[in-house]
């Protein structure tokens, strides 16, 4: 029952919604009753009632079966007929009527002043109560919804932001009070080996929220592209969310570090979304998200970066809106990859937006400046459930994609880039150095033993060679004792005085030699 | 008061009149209606006019020709321009003023 807009007009309204009432009203599914007063043809005389509003709306549900009406909108009402003690009554009765007729139905009524409504009684009668509101907060136009009250039922009391667009109306409400998403044990990489070995060897977590943060020109989208990349030769489907460059352009610079993001949306697996962040509000923005996803139903998802989005609304609508889009791509098992400007002089590790504590995985990426250079730091400062590394490594954007280095910590810091490979010169030179003294003083020693050795030899045969003297001079000695003793023994023979007796010369002579080694040792 | 619309009002009242009262069921506060118009149209409009009594209870429909909410409500067809006055018409003044009969005060 429209008050305010024709049947005509009605659905010319409606059809930028995605209605066609045209054909609803045909295939008898919507009965439209505009009902027209013009108070100043009416003479209020005595006591009234509105029946006629009653029956009207009764055969006007008979026609067509209806289970909701939709009556647009009271305040026509309350500015037709003076008499404001007949309409409350009768608006009392009428909702109580709706009820027994067991219809659906949705009643709009203006705001008051200080009231839900302008005549304070609206709220009262109805079940449920939700507050509709458009609001400008920083030059940004929002369109919010509350629920005020549902009678038998624990509604959110939430204010949520709503969007009216060309299918209808969207609100999109934390989905999942409690959190009670599935947490996959599947890990997938990141398309950079050396990235993936920080994270506990294996990459990520399928479904969880990754967020990469730096400054500007740390390389956050050609991350974000190997990942993509990486997904995409697996075969799995991505949707990257661009609000900074357009498609063509990160395509473009992507192929000059050898990914190629062109060949994965040529096959389909790949869709970009590139919005300029400040079209529309967060709200929108949101909603256009969820819808690609649903439509494209990706595994991998991109927001490029998140910080633009921020600055399209105000940084706790930006909070919320982001809270909302994680829990939107949690409850879905869908990777999603934030990256994140830091701005110059605020904290490395702070965001814009702080949705540090909702993400899972958080790589930072930073510049090191040093020796009149910039070079590109990469560490992973948490990931939630894995072992990761706690190094910070040199990220270099190579021809061929990302490669990470260990970084060089020498008594002086961290070095990088050229620092790095001067120092790493002069440390071969040194250990080239180091080399060569161990090898000359070990030919030094081995020369020395040599020496010795050969003087021990030299010692040793001058020895045997004494003892050899003394040996063949003591035998000379004994001979010649034992010639003496012979000689005497045959001298005795020959005078006969003596009888030869054999074996005593011997013991004398070998008390001697015993006698003479006692001397010698 | 101006001279044009006085005579329109005096033409109006020389002319034939098609009233119609729409009702739902045979109410108290309708057969109160009723009655009154006939009482004064008797007074005012002798032998000058029809009244048409419409049972929206029997037909709901016609209600929407005539964009009839309140009940009861008087409807003056003819004289043009149409005139609608509401409720069981026991102020007489204001039903007179409402159809035309006496200058508003």
């Amino acid at each position: 029952m429209a008050f305010e807009e024709t049947a005509p007009e009605l659905a010319q309204n409606v059809r930028s919604l995605g209605f066609d009432v045209e054909k609803l009203v045909a295939g008898g599914k919507l009965f439209i009753d505009h009902v027209q007063i013009e108070p100043s043809e009416i003479e209020e005389t005595g006591d009234y009632d509105l029946e006629g509003l009653f029956l009207r709306l009764g055969s006007a549900i008979d026609t067509v079966g209806a289970k909701r009406v939709a009556i647009d909108t009271l305040e026509t009402l309350f500015a037709s007929f003076a008499n404001e003690r007949i309409l409350r009554a009768e608006l009392r009765r009428l909702f109580r009527w709706l009820k027994d007729r067991g219809v659906t139905a949705v009643i709009t009524a203006e705001r008051g002043d200080r009231t839900l409504t302008r005549h304070g009684l609206e709220e009262y009668v109805s079940d449920c109560v939700i507050l509709l509101d458009h609001r400008i907060s920083e030059q940004v136009a929002t369109r919010r919804l509350r629920i005020v009250k549902y009678r038998g039922s624990s509604h959110g009391t939430n204010e949520y932001p709503f969007l009216i667009d060309d299918r209808g109306i969207e609100v999109l409400p934390i989905t999942s009070a409690r959190l009670d998403y599935e947490a996959s044990r599947d890990r997938i990489s990141t398309g950079v080996p050396s990235l993936d070995e920080m994270l506990g060897g294996e990459g990520i977590y399928r479904g969880s929220t990754v967020l990469v943060s730096g400054t500007a020109g740390t390389g956050k989208t050609s991350l974000a592209a190997q990942m993509v990349d990486a997904a995409c030769r697996r075969g799995e489907r991505c949707v990257y969310f661009a609000f900074e460059e357009s498609s063509r352009q990160i395509i473009r610079n992507m192929r000059s570090i050898g990914i190629d993001l062109g060949a994965p949306m040529r096959k389909g697996l790949l869709r970009f979304d590139a919005l300029r962040p400040t079209l529309m509000g967060l709200e929108a923005h949101l909603t256009n998200i969820y819808r690609a996803v649903r439509d494209f139903g990706p595994t991998l998802v991109v927001v490029d970066p998140i910080s633009n989005l921020a600055s399209s609304g105000g940084s706790a609508l930006a909070e919320g809106m982001l809270a909302r889009l994680i829990d939107f791509f949690k409850t879905r098992q869908i990777t999603l990859l934030l990256t994140c400007l830091t701005r110059a002089g605020e904290t490395i590790e702070g965001t814009e937006v702080a949705v540090s504590s909702v993400i899972d995985t958080w790589v930072l990426l930073r510049d090191i400046e040093s020796s009149g250079e910039r070079n590109r730091a990469i560490y992973v400062l948490k990931s939630r459930g894995m072992k990761h590394s706690n190094q910070i490594r040199e990220f270099l954007l190579t021809d061929d994609g990302i490669r990470l280095r260990e970084l060089y910590v020498g008594p002086e810091g961290f070095l990088t880039g050229s620092a790095r490979l001067a120092q790493q010169a002069r440390e071969e030179t040194e250990e080239k150095t180091r080399r060569e003294a161990i090898s000359g003083r070990k030919r030094a020693m081995i020369r020395r033993k040599e020496d010795l050795e050969a003087e021990l030899a030299a010692k040793r045969r001058a020895f045997e060679a004494e003892t050899e003297e003394l040996r063949r001079s003591i035998e000379e000695a004994e001979r010649r004792a034992d010639v003496l003793a012979s000689d005497r023994d045959d001298m005795a023979l020959e005078r006969g005085s003596a009888v030869r007796r054999p074996g005593r010369v011997r013991p004398r002579a070998r008390r001697l030699k015993v006698a003479r080694r006692g001397v010698e040792s | 008061m101006s001279a044009a619309k006085s005579e329109r009002r005096d033409q109006a009242v020389s002319e034939l009149w098609t009233l119609r009262l729409y009702v739902a069921g045979q109410t108290p506060r309708s057969l109160v209606a009723l009655a009154n118009l006939k009482q004064l149209c008797e007074q005012y409009l002798a032998k000058r006019y029809t009244i048409e009594v419409v049972d929206l209870v029997q037909n709901p429909q016609l209600a929407r020709g005539d964009q009839i909410l309140a009940i009861p409500t008087l409807v003056r067809k003819l004289p043009v321009p149409m005139r609608k006055i509401i409720g069981d018409l026991s102020d007489t003044d204001r039903v007179l003023v409402g159809l035309d009969l006496r200058p508003r005060s």
